[in-house]
């Protein structure tokens, strides 16, 4: 039994904004407070649940191709093993090991990798059990899969349902995500889709009608997580008036937009593109069914990792940067094109602001999650630069200051007063993300929750605040101290508990042989991948 | 007796997912489904040597601290080899490397790296075999003979194998073979293009100029006329969905990366017309496997080391053939290949001068010079794990018999251990003194 005396504890599920505390940790959760528990002092500290990423590509094929891309970004950080830690590369697409311990060096605990293709997730969990600290879950992409594609064809929603919980199940998944629907299925003749209603060339569905129908098969499943969306016309002019109409199809039910800020532009006369959003976080605002993170630009170097093949084909043609592409058969295709943020470009600028928008006009903070899509918008260690730009006014002017003059100037973001208070950054960092994904002992210090948990030194840089924890606690045990990382423990990989479904194997076994390039009974993950497995 | 179906054969690179084995008496008595070499491996999966050190048959323990000792004094130890081992195998070599600030590097540097060093400078269009099977319609094999080296690669993949698009399958491709000589591939190409020897950029240069639209002004490029190169890039730029296959004699030929940084620019140039993917035709069961596992763990494919605490990575400084060939090393541990085989002489005598370690289910050629023979369970046999095929479709392997010898995972584990307690009894002495 440990004891955290005298903290300034937030704890936003259940109500403590800042008030003084004692909280009791026993085998690894919260527990009554009882005597003669060893103390942790905590006076003059704050006390918040561990964090939670609810989108961040960390493991798996894409992310390490990127790795491998770009040895002049691992080399500008090398990390040397310690007698605790292991050795790596930081920068934007840090190695395993130290991506766990940077996590966990910032006070987050639970990551969940945004994006797992069902016939590589294999490879996903192999990297998922090489990151040490936190507790970790995969989305399964769904979206440009050849069956599920062909089921919402034949309208065949029964069907639907089995395969996309067989899907989630033989990935060791944790819930559905979607990635410009039909737009990847058309890139395989490299085509792309300009809208939800345009037809995929070889099913003759079209974006919404996939969209509609995975929201479906998510809430009849009872999926903890919604639907993970990124958005078609994604990075695009357009992208802003189609994640609107993305939004309607959803009509009360839960729909989550991930990094909605590459989603938040909309054309304009005598400019490429400018911000749209205030009309996206308008409808947040006006719809609760709708939850959704950032995906805020960082400045300087970034690694474009997305499902989103033909986006990554124009920002290449664009750029000129290196492409790799990858069509994984039968499901789903990647790209990667590495990229560097300016703060003095056009384009650069306005996706910084758009992102700063979504944040500071979004109302409700349980809406909305902070992330960067790392390492899309930038690494994850940037977090606490954002925190800052979030809670501190002054700062943000100071550094909008720096950006492309025509950017701020086409932009609200000067008018925006509104600065996070603890509290809230405590909602969007951990409670909230915990709840949109259904983690019940996650995201809050209640008896029973898990005793993971992030103790900062107060600092009036929120950024030095929260790059370093005081201490960080992972199932009640002290893993970091005053931002070091003490002690290497492995998490748990999260798994949902889904409702027994019609087995899929007599429909799809012989299909799966005629067009997969492996046998039916290999495609599976086996368990012992993802162990130790909690399931929710 | 047992059956077991769908079972991986991890010999080459096309990990044919289909045998199926039946063992009796912990022998595997049958292989059916696989090609010639397949069975082979299966069939002879059999104990090999006892662990020697100096020649002298030793228990496994004591050859297990020969190793050690070997590694503990050595002042820069050489871990490499590692394409015929599983990714857990793999990881555990880098730990390994990792505590004693020695460069890793895997068969890749003597393979495929050079395609990877291409990659880092300007990307990789690629897709899975699945896709080739579905939906190629031309496919090309430059510097590459998988009739011969990777025997099942057309009837699974690439050539008559029958997908969604592809429902005839030789029929509804068309096939170009690009090489130095008349191989087996070549033979039944549509289209041979028969290259002078490293002058394949001189080739693929020309291809390019035409496919961006250039006019070719020269009267031969490599050996190929200019009509040739043209009729080539109709065919290319005609494909639905194309697919590139690259071999040996692209990268490790004159040129190395340069070949291949040209291939891949053609690929992608290609992209801009029609669907078009390149795979690297990788050899060993699970070569793709060590870049990907020592990327995931360290950021870096091949060519690293550890002796900052940290890694770096660097071709042509932390390679094989460089390290051994300039005498940098004074230790070698050597798992799950065979470099006295392939490798060139200078390279290859240094092993027998220093004292090297070797980590196989085989006594391999490697081992004849080794100090230190660590005979382990052969994987996908008496050893389970995942190995990665040459397009990166991860697969399991099973145990489906027991050998009396642990596998290079836990062999590799228990020399980290030793190591480790090792150094430690050391600082605890130092500090004494």
């Amino acid at each position: 039994m440990l004891c955290i005396k005298g903290g300034s504890v937030y704890d936003p599920l259940n109500g403590k904004a800042g008030e003084v505390d004692d909280i009791y940790v026993s085998d690894g959760k919260i527990a009554s407070p009882s005597p003669g528990a060893r103390v942790l002092d905590a006076r003059d500290l704050i006390v918040m649940p561990g964090g939670v990423d609810i989108h961040s590509h960390i493991a798996g094929p894409k992310v390490n191709v990127g790795r491998v891309l770009c040895p002049e970004l691992n080399r500008r950080d090398p990390v040397a093993l310690t007698g605790v830690t292991r050795s790596g590369v930081g920068s934007v697409v840090p190695s395993t090991f130290v991506t766990g311990y940077r996590y966990a060096e910032m006070g987050y605990t639970f990551v969940m990798e945004a994006a797992a293709p069902p016939l590589e997730a294999r490879h996903v969990h192999e990297e998922l059990a090489d990151i040490p600290m936190v507790d970790k879950g995969a989305l399964i992409l769904m979206g440009n899969n050849h069956f599920v594609l062909s089921l919402i064809r034949d309208r065949d929603f029964e069907r639907l349902k089995d395969y996309a919980a067989f899907l989630i199940k033989a990935s060791g998944g944790y819930g559905i995500k979607v990635v410009n629907p039909g737009g990847g299925a058309n890139w395989r003749t490299r085509g792309n889709v300009g809208g939800l209603d345009d037809e995929t060339r070889e099913y003759g569905v079209t974006p919404r009608e996939i969209i509609d129908a995975l929201i479906e098969v998510n809430e009849a499943l009872g999926v903890p997580h919604a639907v993970h969306l990124h958005c078609n016309n994604l990075g695009q002019p357009t992208g802003g008036e189609t994640t609107l109409e993305t939004m309607a199809i959803a009509e009360g039910r839960r729909l989550h937009i991930t990094h909605m800020q590459f989603s938040a532009y909309k054309p304009t006369k005598g400019r490429p593109f400018v911000s749209s959003a205030k009309e996206l976080a308008e409808y947040v605002n006006a719809n609760p069914n709708i939850t959704m993170d950032v995906g805020q630009v960082v400045f300087g170097p970034a690694v474009t990792m997305t499902a989103d093949a033909p986006l990554q084909h124009s920002l290449h043609t664009l750029t000129k940067e290196r492409w790799v592409n990858k069509e994984i058969e039968m499901e789903t295709q990647s790209g990667i094109v590495p990229l560097t943020y300016r703060k003095r470009s056009y384009a650069g600028a306005i996706q910084w602001i758009a992102g700063l928008e979504l944040f500071l006009m979004i109302e409700n903070p349980w809406q909305i999650s902070l992330t960067t899509d790392h390492p899309n918008g930038g690494p994850f260690t940037a977090y606490p630069w954002v925190i800052r730009l979030l809670m501190d006014r002054g700062y943000r002017e100071e550094v909008a200051e720096t950006v492309n003059k025509r950017a701020l100037g086409s932009s609200e973001l000067p008018e925006l007063t509104r600065e996070y208070t603890l509290e809230e950054i405590a909602i969007i960092t951990r409670a909230g993300p915990a709840k949109t994904l259904g983690l019940a002992n996650k995201g809050h210090l209640g008896i029973g929750a898990d005793a993971d948990i992030a103790i900062y030194r107060p600092n009036s840089d929120f950024e030095a605040m929260f790059s370093q924890a005081a201490y960080v606690l992972k199932g009640g045990e002290i893993v970091v101290r005053e931002g070091e990382v003490v002690s290497e423990t492995f998490g748990k990989t999260y798994i949902p508990a889904l409702p027994e479904q019609k087995d899929v194997t007599p429909w799809l076994s012989p299909m799966f042989s005629r067009l997969y390039s492996i046998a039916f009974e290999n495609y599976g993950v086996e368990k012992e991948k993802y162990m130790p497995c909690e399931v929710v | 007796m047992r059956t077991f179906e769908n079972t991986v054969c991890s010999f080459c690179g096309s990990l044919c997912d289909d045998i199926v084995l039946e063992v009796e008496d912990n022998v595997i008595t049958k292989a059916r489904g696989g090609c010639a070499i397949s069975r082979r491996k299966f069939l002879s999966a059999i104990d090999s040597e006892a662990p020697l050190v100096d020649g002298k048959e030793v228990k496994f323990d004591e050859a297990i601290n020969a190793a050690v000792e070997i590694l503990a004094k050595a002042r820069h130890p050489l871990i490499y080899g590692l394409s015929s081992t599983s990714s857990e195998a793999q990881a555990a070599a880098v730990k390994l490397g990792e505590t004693l600030g020695a460069s890793v590097d895997s068969t890749s540097s003597v393979c495929h790296g050079p395609g990877t060093v291409a990659k880092q400078l300007v990307g990789l269009p690629t897709c899975t075999l699945g896709e080739v099977k579905n939906r190629a319609d031309v496919v090309v094999f430059w510097g590459c003979n998988p009739v011969e080296a990777h025997p099942r690669h057309f009837s699974r993949y690439s050539v008559q194998a029958k997908g969604l698009l592809r429902e005839q399958g030789r029929r509804d491709r068309k096939v170009i073979a690009v090489d130095v000589r008349r191989t087996a591939t070549a033979r039944i190409a549509d289209i041979f293009l028969q290259v002078a020897p490293n002058e394949d950029f001189q080739v693929l240069t020309a291809l390019r100029a035409v496919i961006n639209g250039n006019e070719l002004r020269e009267e031969t490029f490599g050996g190929i006329s200019p009509e040739e190169i043209q009729d080539v890039c109709d065919v290319l730029q005609s494909a639905e969905y194309g697919v590139f296959f690259f071999g040996m004699g692209l990268t490790m030929t004159q040129g190395t990366h340069h070949n291949v940084r040209q291939a891949l620019s053609l690929v992608r140039d290609l992209n801009r017309k029609t669907a078009f993917g390149v795979i690297p035709m990788r050899g060993h069961g699970n070569v793709a496997g060590t870049e990907t596992v020592l990327a995931w763990q360290t950021g870096y494919p091949f060519g690293i080391n550890f002796s900052r605490g940290y890694p770096r990575y660097s071709p042509g400084e932390f390679t094989v053939t460089d390290l051994l060939s300039r005498r940098e090393v004074d230790a070698a541990l050597i798992v799950a290949s065979d470099p006295a085989a392939t490798l060139p002489a200078r390279s290859a005598n240094y092993l027998g001068e220093i004292p090297t370690i070797v980590i196989d289910p085989y006594y391999s050629a490697t081992a004849k010079l080794a100090r230190v023979f660590l005979p382990s369970a052969p994987v996908g046999v008496a050893a389970s794990g995942t190995v990665y095929r040459m397009d990166q479709v991860p697969l399991p392997l099973r145990k489906v018999i027991d050998s009396k010898y642990p596998s290079d995972h836990d062999i590799l584990l228990a020399i980290d251990k030793g190591v480790t307690a090792c150094s430690a009894s050391k600082e605890a002495l130092s500090m004494i003194l």
